[in-house]
């Protein structure tokens, strides 16, 4: 059986399953609960400047009849009073010495006021600290969240005034609000962050309800830009992740990265760790479906790393990672097709509509005596029997030019697969290429003679 | 709700006869919809005989677009909340599901209805009358095939008189769909929707002889026949008297329910769909009931899937059964004498023929028999002067009878293929076609 333990900048835990700073760790009672269920962490609600909240507080995403593919929020840092939050803090430690407890922490930018927080963290005996630099929301226009993680000096300074008292481990939470992950990641390494994770909300405005006009939340007849999160964001967190842990600079400090952004199942988090997350953070998904969603979360991983062979988390970590390269240094010279399971197919012509209008026109249609057809039928002939005598779709491999939208939007499970095909064309990267032949990039008619000279033929 | 639902009864309402699938929540319909791939050139639009586009209208219920749903409906099928409720989506659409494959196919039927009630239970008309033609068609019977053409004919322009011999309109969807399936309002809708269209409907006019026919010729520029079929045949045997006819029980389970026989033991002679129909309202009135099949399982021509459903209701078959007596003790009816048959060689329609076993007569016990064993042919075909066919009328692929300026279409055709509501509906829009270019035709010669 799979080790899940993890060891992560020093903060230990049973499970890399860890419910991130949001409404799911907003007090002791709730952890404890959580806790019971069998999560191996949790980070506080972030605690520090004194807030009001206002309601309502959360628009969802619906897509296609599933609930909360998203979630945004308007709600603030936690709004129980500083001394509640410390004490019961400390009781869960107490209660729970196995399990991370983390503090995340937001206050006004200035060394006072964070010396005055850390201090008191300190005291309650958590195991480490998560500076919150990502609240899109709220606090940042009072200067603080994703005010200060937008601007890698604020960052790097707000790090360094936290690093310089404390002995605790502390994480420093991106925003994805800005251009390039990276640079409020190096900030907070130069500011001596012994770790990071990400990624926080993203800003959005949710909706408008087509009956009222009213954007949603409404809150009173107004709306504001929220953070958005849930499994609708996973993508974009797990590109985050690996920019930062491609980056050299980020790579050469060492830190590690815990992940977070649309985690619902074991699958996700597999994911987050397979890219080079040592460890992860869940809200979305705990707060659609309650703490209990962490027991098929720990069996499920448990499962996958044994049948993979995986003993630990360390063996995972990263695993995937160095796969992951840049347009310019990727095979232009391998191809792939799409190849239709002729048992599998039902006809749904999905396949067919989506490459005739929107890719490349190399699926046809055809008659169970090998004619290709047109799409239509015979207006005189109805009932259930039409069924048995549909024309099937069929890839022009030689047209194909492996786009894999077919199989992607197919709803049958390996009915479409991409195979590799031998080319003829050299396998050369386009850095490559274009490094020995400059004029490739530039003028259309080199283009055209290496293409010519690769038997490459695009209609 | 804001809008009463459809089924709600101005027609006495017996709750033993409530709708076997009750209406979809939203909810339901929203989850199901969703369910439908969408897919392309699907095959369910080709399985409807009425060739709606499926996919577009549930994806429009997807959308929360229920008014465009049901336009997509009822453009290819102006009788869509019959259809919906009535159609044997086993064998047309939801048996061509591709989703067959997979899990189990769309409930259209019940999509289609959600759809449809949607603008029915609000009393929008989705379509107007074309710019007029000058033009003028008379349409004979009100059934399915007569509300088809009538209101396709009226979208083009046409100035359409819909005669109907009974006191309502809708044919066998009011008379002769038991109300498990649909209540007398929905057909009552659908001639209402036909009448918004500018279609003059008169009820209590009946064509009985070629000499109507010609009058109606001269007043009218085209003639549509949507006769039906008549009433269930004689059998021919001592007792006839007491037997009920099949479509009249029915009809009487519709209109007048109060005045059904109280009987405790009925016996239903026949096995297709319209003996499962009757045999389903005697059983929900609480009778035993037992279908008598002079052939077995395999000739039934009763959909599977109401063979099943019968069996389900807790209705007895007994096959290779011929009833030859109906006996009764003053006025009483007691049993039915049968006897045995056994399969012998095939007949002209492919089925073996049965032949009697001798000696092998036995009584039924029963206190009431239902004759359900098809319909007449209609007589009025001949009396005009038509070409029949094994008495149905001889019509071409426009619905052109062998009468110039004469069409016809629905069950009074049907012969070949299966008799059903959406098939006539279809043969409507085929006359509407051909009944629109002659008129077209002959204003151009005129003009020219």
């Amino acid at each position: 059986m799979a080790d899940l333990s993890v060891n992560f900048a020093g903060i230990r835990a049973p499970n890399p399953f860890w419910l991130a700073s949001a409404p799911p760790t907003n007090s002791g009672a709730q952890i404890h609960r959580a806790f019971e269920h069998g999560w191996g962490g949790a980070v506080w609600k972030t605690i520090g400047a004194p807030v009001l909240n206002i309601s309502n507080r959360y628009g969802g995403l619906t897509i296609g009849g599933q609930r909360l593919l998203a979630i945004n929020n308007v709600e603030l840092i936690s709004d129980r009073p500083l001394d509640v939050n410390l004490r019961e803090i400390a009781e869960i430690k107490r209660l729970w010495p196995d399990r991370a407890v983390i503090v995340s922490a937001m206050v006004d930018a200035s060394p006072e006021a964070w010396r005055e927080i850390v201090m008191m963290i300190e005291d309650t005996g958590a195991d480490g600290i998560e500076l919150n630099y990502g609240c899109p929301q709220g606090m940042s226009e009072r200067g603080m969240g994703a005010a200060v993680g937008q601007v890698p000096e604020m960052c790097e300074l707000n790090t360094h005034w936290v690093t310089s008292i404390t002995k605790l481990p502390v994480i420093v939470k991106l925003t994805p609000n800005v251009t390039h992950i990276t640079e409020p990641a190096h900030a907070a390494i130069a500011g001596g962050a012994n770790a990071l994770s990400l990624i926080n909300t993203i800003n959005s405005v949710m909706s408008v309800d087509l009956d009222t006009l009213q954007i949603t939340p409404n809150i009173g007849g107004r709306g504001t830009h929220g953070g958005y999160a849930g499994p609708a964001v996973k993508p974009i967190a797990l590109n985050m992740l690996t920019e930062l842990l491609t980056d050299e600079s980020v790579l050469k400090s060492g830190v590690p990265v815990c992940g977070m952004g649309g985690i619902v199942t074991w699958k996700d988090a597999a994911e987050f760790l397979l890219l080079g997350a040592g460890a992860v953070q869940v809200c979305t998904a705990a707060m659609h479906y309650g703490y209990r969603i962490v027991e098929d979360m720990i069996d499920g991983l448990s499962n996958w790393m044994d049948d993979k062979g995986f003993a630990t988390i360390a063996d995972v970590s990263g695993r995937a990672l160095p796969q992951m390269s840049s347009f310019g240094q990727l095979d232009l010279g391998y191809q792939a097709v799409a190849r239709i399971d002729p048992d599998k197919c039902i006809q749904c012509n999905l396949c067919y509509v989506a490459c005739n209008d929107t890719a490349h026109q190399c699926i046809d249609l055809v008659a169970g005596n090998g004619v290709r057809v047109d799409p239509g039928y015979d207006v005189r002939v109805n009932g259930r029997a039409v069924a048995d005598t549909r024309p099937t779709p069929v890839v022009r491999e030689p047209d194909c030019v492996g786009c894999a939208l077919c199989a992607n939007v197919c709803p049958v499970d390996g009915c479409i697969t991409m195979v590799g095909v031998p080319s003829t064309q050299e396998n050369i990267s386009w850095d490559a290429l274009t490094a020995q032949r400059p004029e490739i990039a530039t003028s259309w008619d080199a283009m055209m003679a290496y293409r010519k000279e690769q038997g490459i033929e695009i209609h | 709700m804001d809008h009463p639902p459809m089924d709600e009864q101005h027609y006495p309402f017996d709750p033993r006869f409530a709708p076997t699938h009750p209406p979809l929540s939203a909810h339901e319909a929203a989850v199901e919809a969703h369910r439908c791939l969408y897919c392309y050139d699907a095959p369910c639009i080709q399985a409807c005989p009425t060739h709606i586009d499926i996919p577009t209208f549930i994806r429009k219920i997807a959308t929360d677009n229920l008014r465009g749903s049901a336009r997509v409906i009822l453009e290819s099928n102006f009788l869509g909340g019959t259809c919906a409720r009535v159609c044997p989506v086993e064998e047309l659409c939801e048996g061509a599901c591709v989703l067959n494959a997979e899990e189990k196919p769309i409930a259209i039927g019940r999509l289609q209805r959600h759809a449809v009630d949607h603008v029915q239970e609000r009393g929008l008309q989705m379509f107007t009358a074309g710019p007029a033609t000058g033009r003028k068609v008379a349409v004979v019977g009100s059934g399915p095939a007569g509300l088809s053409v009538s209101a396709e004919l009226a979208k083009l322009g046409h100035a359409v008189t819909l005669l109907e011999k009974r006191e309502l309109g809708g044919g066998l969807s009011t008379y002769g769909i038991i109300v498990l399936r649909e209540p007398v309002e929905v057909s009552l809708q659908e001639v209402e929707a036909v009448r918004a269209l500018g279609v003059t409907v008169e009820t209590g006019r009946e064509l009985t002889n070629l000499a109507g026919l010609d009058a109606l010729l001269d007043e009218y520029d085209a003639v549509f026949l949507g006769l039906g079929l008549g009433a269930v045949p004689a059998m021919s045997i001592p007792g006839e008297e007491h037997l009920i006819d099949g479509l009249q029980y029915i009809e009487d389970s519709k209109i007048a329910p109060d005045g059904l026989p109280d009987a405790q033991n009925i016996v239903v002679i026949g096995a297709g769909n319209t003996a499962i129909d009757a045999a389903t309202i005697a059983r929900r009135r609480g009778a035993d009931v037992a279908m008598l099949y002079r052939r077995t399982e395999s000739e039934m021509t009763a959909y599977r899937h109401e063979y099943e459903f019968a069996l389900s209701e807790g209705i007895q078959y007994r096959f290779l059964t011929q009833p030859v007596r109906v006996i009764s003790d003053g006025g009483r009816v007691t049993g039915v004498e049968c006897v045995k048959m056994v399969l012998g060689v095939p007949d002209t329609g492919g089925r073996p023929s049965p032949r009697p076993l001798p000696g092998s007569e036995f009584i039924v016990s029963c206190d009431a028999v239902i004759k359900a064993i098809g319909q007449e042919k209609p007589a009025l075909a001949t009396e005009l002067g038509l070409d029949v066919a094994g008495g149905y009328i001889v019509v071409n692929h426009d619905m052109q009878t062998s009468l110039p300026r004469v069409y016809a279409g629905g069950d009074c055709v049907r012969l070949r293929g299966t008799a059903s509501t959406v098939m006539a509906v279809q043969d409507g829009k085929y006359a509407a076609v051909a009944i629109h270019q002659q008129l077209s035709q002959v204003q151009e010669d005129v003009h020219g």
